[in-house]
């Protein structure tokens, strides 16, 4: 298998593209997927490549693109779609939640919903307050979807030709910031499976568990840290629902310490999950310090660069808390 | 703007090759609905219902025409639907009564019984719910290169949500094989059709979309199975949806807390006398000379009958073993 380095953003092209070769109910659906390429460039070149059939520009429907994935998916296609912002969930919940989530237990485990809905989450780029959410949690409170969000260009392309063949339906939870970010990818088809949470970097004196882009902002914060002689072990559970623990309750085990990261607003998020996972776990009684949360502040995302900036965790608020837990300061 | 090419159909020798047919599968959805109305009276169903009693000519002359490849997607009110389609009334008494037995393993009940097996996508327990699920079939029978077609009920209540909107379009953009079939029962839960929305027929609402829309009188079996049939044609031709409204009504409440006091007797008694569905095509077809009131009642007889055998079946079957309660929640 060949190796290069890709964008994160090429290696979900990549995914999409041969996906399509590979499988030919695989179709896209969504706003400005087509000619334009899609708000962020990712089904750019796909047009050409397979068509307007398999490369399908919606109006502006979010409903009717959830609702086009869940009844093409009932009748034997594997769509992929696409909600342009991950704020624009909102406008497609019903479907989501009520419809796609559901039929196959509603109907006494008989029909399969098996598609993907690609969305870009998360703030950095100006957007403001209904361009910027990070709402991955709403999804993981409902039982019958997946929550996948790869944080690397690797991860993104096997996770997302996971997500494909999973007969269930996958919210594809992409990062802005983490589009144009690169890393090795295998130019062949492979898959990353789906609830199996990986150790992005070992280390002894505290385990950092973090979500999408920041999976990358731990990461430098361990090397940061590495430098005083702090070893942060990064676990990516890439995987949001179902969620593999068993990592992160072994990784506590070891540490006996643990701080969770995420974009989300803190109130509701998925560190709640996380934390009441290892306090109900064999881990609580290796516990030698308070569990903590770094996650967005309680706010609509601002526009002011400034406030923006620190509305979510940046590198060193991650830093400086590990820093402290990591020494019993906390 | 489009319209639906209507050609005359051989009224007499439809209702001779298919009215006994359809006077029995009305009756059949009339037994079903009006003993799944005792069961809930005497404690035995645990949740609720929406009959369709007054109905049954919307449910049978639109699917009459689809082959049983093609696709229905159902309402809350759907117990007819499924029935039309070819569902088996004791696995729905099963899951009405939430029985391992029943189409959805007890898990669905009244509201979201499908089969898969008969081309029923499910009864939806949201107004509009598979409104646009329809643009997803459609499209995938597109892609797939089949000559089938989906039909997507819902009612009066469901043309005022958003998600009618997105989903018409998208069908008439596409010339997606979609037929429409709004069962305008004159009230969303209290709030009456002329109080919530603006035109007069919600078949006008076609014209936005370019596609054909047509009223019917939904209690006359062969006027909607005429327009059904137009619209199945057209869609399989390939060119595209069409939005039909059969004109109905539902003798029962909306479901079991309705105090009806949006409506009054009179009107409901003028509807069942003057206007059942199913009183109207057995008269038709007596003064047609195919068929007699002893043969009717004979049939009458049958249908409720199966329904007994249905609901013996479903007594009669397990209760679904609750270490199997997360069963079917993921692929």
């Amino acid at each position: 298998m060949s190796t290069r380095e890709i964008t994160y953003l090429e290696a979900i092209r990549e995914a999409l593209q041969q996906a399509m070769h590979a499988d030919e109910r695989v179709f896209l659906i969504g706003e400005d997927i087509g000619v334009y390429g899609g708000a962020f460039g990712v089904t750019r070149g796909l047009l050409d490549e397979f068509g307007s059939e398999r490369v399908i520009d919606t109006p502006i429907s979010e409903a009717g693109i959830a609702g086009a994935c869940i009844g093409a998916a009932l009748t034997g296609m594997r769509p992929v779609g696409e909600i342009q912002f991950m704020d624009f969930v909102t406008l497609s919940m019903e479907q989501l939640v009520l419809q796609a989530a559901k039929l196959r237990y509603m109907f006494g485990g008989k029909a399969t919903v098996p598609f993907v809905l690609r969305t870009p989450g998360g703030a950095g780029t100006g957007a403001a307050a209904q361009h910027s959410e990070s709402l991955e949690n709403w999804f993981v409170h409902v039982p019958g979807l997946k929550v996948v969000m790869p944080s690397t260009p690797y991860d993104a392309k096997g996770l997302l030709l996971a997500a494909i063949k999973d007969d269930n339906p996958v919210i594809f939870v992409e990062h802005k910031l983490l589009y144009r970010t690169k890393g090795p990818v295998p130019t062949e088809m492979y898959e990353v499976p789906l609830s199996r949470s990986e150790v992005k970097r070992e280390g002894r004196h505290l385990t950092v568990v973090a979500t999408s882009l920041m999976v990358q902002r731990a990461l430098e914060a361990a090397e940061t840290l590495a430098q005083e002689g702090v070893e942060l072990e990064v676990i990516d559970p890439r995987t949001l629902k179902p969620l593999d623990a068993r990592p992160i309750i072994n990784s506590v085990i070891k540490t006996g310490k643990l701080l969770v990261v995420h974009e989300a607003v803190k109130t509701g998020g998925f560190g709640g999950e996380v934390v009441a996972v290892i306090a109900g776990s064999d881990a609580f009684d290796y516990l030698d310090a308070p569990i903590l949360r770094l996650a967005g502040a309680d706010v609509p995302i601002p526009y002011n660069r400034t406030l923006e900036y620190h509305a979510v965790p940046q590198v060193e608020n991650i830093v400086e808390t590990a820093r402290r837990l990591a020494g019993g300061e906390v | 703007m489009a319209t639906l090419k209507v050609w005359n159909m051989d009224k007499t020798h439809i209702l001779q090759t298919h009215g006994r047919d359809w006077l029995y599968k009305m009756m059949l959805i009339r037994h079903f609905e009006e003993t799944a109305e005792q069961l809930y009276a005497s404690g035995k169903v645990h949740g609720t219902m929406h009959l369709s009693a007054g109905q049954e000519a919307s449910a049978v002359g639109t699917i009459a025409p689809l082959r049983p490849s093609d696709y229905i997607l159902s309402t809350h009110r759907g117990h007819g639907h499924c029935l039309a389609k070819g569902g088996t009334p004791a696995r729905m008494m099963a899951e009405f009564l939430g029985k391992n037995t029943g189409y959805c393993r007890g898990r669905g009940g009244s509201m979201h019984i499908a089969d898969l097996e008969t081309g029923n996508l499910g009864a939806n327990g949201i107004v509009g719910g598979g409104v646009p699920i329809a643009v997803g079939v459609g499209l995938s029978i597109k892609m797939r290169r089949t000559d089938q077609v989906v039909v997507v009920f819902f009612g009066d209540g469901a043309a005022n949500e958003g998600a009618f909107h997105e989903s018409l379009n998208m069908a008439s953009i596409w010339n997606l094989p979609v037929i429409y079939v709004c069962e305008n029962n004159r009230y969303a839960m209290s709030m009456p059709v002329t109080r919530s929305m603006k035109v007069e027929r919600i078949s006008q609402r076609a014209a936005a979309y370019g596609i054909p829309g047509v009223t019917v009188d939904g209690q006359d079996v062969l006027a909607v199975f005429e327009a059904a049939s137009q619209a199945v044609h057209r869609a399989r031709a390939g060119e595209g949806p069409t939005l039909i409204e059969n004109l109905t009504y539902r003798y029962k409440g909306h479901s079991k807390s309705d105090q009806q006091a949006y409506r009054t007797r009179e009107e409901v008694k003028e509807w069942q006398t003057k206007r059942d569905p199913i009183t109207k095509l057995r008269d038709r077809m007596i003064q047609a000379g195919s068929l007699t009131a002893e043969e009717a009642a004979t049939m009458d007889q049958q249908a409720a009958e199966e329904i007994v055998r249905a609901v013996e079946f479903a007594e009669d079957s397990p209760e679904p073993d609750p270490a199997n309660l997360l069963m079917g929640v993921y692929a």
